[in-house]
């Protein structure tokens, strides 16, 4: 029963691949709002952790996610990335050594395939056949022939394709930590399924530590080394997947992954008329 | 139709001037343009005063308008050059502001996330995507501005209008016909030569 079936590989965490993310009393209250959107978190993610952010909407973890990078300032606490204040940081230096993938892509349309997952490294002042090595790399990393898809634009890429760039993308500069905002929420299930084998692998080879947000149990369960289940701004538990399963913190938890539970076991049990 | 023949130099050189009228004011009216509909697209406290004005602006009938400006600036085509530069502000602005507001939130979302300043992020992803829009009020701003410029030849700018207002002193349909064809020809060339730049924008 290995609860960290994604832990990054020894090679890749002795390679340095992921840093330390810490939230320290981090709260968002967004002005006018009645209530905060988070509050009060304290979280640390070790380096190569692949941390999953669980919870139903509305419930924080997205604004949680953005304040990693600056996109989102907490109105109180401090967010350390290897033990630096990520305010004492530029925040656009910041976010250019940092993944950031979101659920509706966002592939600059007027860019091809290879250009969007050359932003980054340009940005950086990469030279160029650099830049083309690394986009060649990246884009068979996520399972994209290069040669076939370079020079497409985002319009001629299906749902899945398009993600796989997005998350090419964001890896480009080789980041040591990649946020993840419900990245494959609006892909089908099979595609969502390949996705997922393709991070998790991903994961595994450069040690990234990965904070990913998601409100689907399954996802969460089959992806994290460590569940961060969170309700109306606040943690309510952090936990491994096995220990999320057989010691919910709570109700609140007990309901959350007890439904689910239920429906993994009759699929289990029944997988013949699955698959017909 | 004879005029046209006939006088197909004179015709020409005035087609030249109408051009050239409209062309410069096109070019000062979305010098001034581009960045009010930026501020107006990110404020919406300034694109309600920016907006309010164009428009008011915009409702002054173009004769008064000129009669207004001559007075102050006297007769000629700089006169001219402003009151058009002053009637394509509201198309042109709202041209811009529709075009940044329809421009997918989670493109700038990326953008920024990515580490793109904001100054990136409107070069390199909001105005290039809001281009095919911007672009569909410039070429509104350039139909009416054809038209408009030929009123101009009352206060001596030249252009096109020359013909129609000697034709009406005169009498002569002739000259008016030349001067409505080749006006509505210019129009005509105008909307299709940037419909053309709009489908390239949007490929």
């Amino acid at each position: 029963m290995t609860s960290s079936n994604n832990t990054a590989s020894p090679e890749a965490r002795a390679a340095g691949g992921g840093a330390r993310v810490e939230l320290r009393g981090v709260g968002v209250r967004y002005p006018n709002a009645s209530s905060s959107a988070v509050d009060g978190v304290d979280l640390t993610i070790d380096a190569g952790t692949f941390a999953v952010l669980l919870g139903p909407s509305g419930c924080g973890k997205s604004t949680l996610l953005r304040t990693i990078n600056r996109l989102v300032e907490p109105t109180s606490g401090t967010v350390l990335i290897d033990g630096v204040d990520v305010r004492e940081r530029d925040a656009t230096e910041l976010r250019r050594e940092i993944g950031y993938v979101i659920q509706a892509v966002g592939l600059f349309p007027h860019y091809t395939v290879a250009e969007n997952v050359a932003v980054v490294p340009q940005l950086l002042g990469w030279d160029a056949p650099r830049v083309q090595r690394r986009v060649n790399e990246l884009l068979a990393l996520v399972g994209l022939e290069p040669g076939r898809y370079c020079d497409r634009k985002p319009r001629q890429l299906s749902g899945g394709e398009a993600q796989r760039v997005g998350v090419a993308r964001a890896l480009a500069a080789e980041p040591r930590v990649l946020l993840m905002d419900e990245p494959f929420a609006a892909v089908d299930a099979i595609v969502r399924a390949s996705l997922q084998e393709e991070i998790a692998r991903v994961h595994r080879e450069l040690g990234t530590t990965v904070v990913f947000v998601t409100h689907d149990v399954d996802e969460a369960l089959r992806l994290a080394d460590r569940v961060v289940v969170m309700n109306a701004g606040r943690v309510v538990q952090a936990a491994p997947p096995a220990a999320l399963l057989e010691h919910p913190a709570d109700d609140f938890v007990r309901e959350l992954v007890g439904v689910d539970a239920q429906t993994r076991r009759l699929a289990t049990e029944r997988p013949l008329i699955e698959r017909r | 139709m004879t005029y046209l023949v006939t006088h197909a130099g004179r015709v020409a050189a005035l087609l030249g001037e109408h051009v050239v009228l409209v062309g410069i004011s096109l070019v000062i009216a979305l010098a001034i343009a581009v960045p009010l509909g930026i501020v107006a697209a990110r404020n919406a406290r300034a694109a309600a005063a920016i907006l309010g004005v164009t428009g008011v602006l915009y409702t002054i009938p173009s004769l008064a308008l000129l009669a207004l400006l001559v007075a102050v600036l006297g007769l000629g085509a700089t006169t001219a050059v402003v009151a058009l530069v002053v009637y394509a502000q509201m198309i042109l602005i709202r041209g811009v502001v529709a075009g940044l507001h329809g421009v997918d939130p989670a493109l700038v979302d990326a953008a920024r996330g990515l580490g793109l300043t904001v100054r990136q992020t409107l070069l390199r992803v909001e105005i290039p995507t809001a281009l095919p829009v911007i672009l569909g009020g410039v070429r509104v701003a350039a139909v009416t501005l054809v038209a408009l410029a030929t009123i101009a030849a009352w206060i001596h700018a030249g252009g096109l209008g020359t013909l129609l207002f000697e034709g009406i002193e005169t009498a002569n349909s002739d000259k008016i016909v030349a001067g409505a064809l080749a006006a509505a020809a210019l129009a005509i060339a105008a909307d299709l030569a940037l419909r053309a730049c709009e489908r390239a924008a949007r490929a």
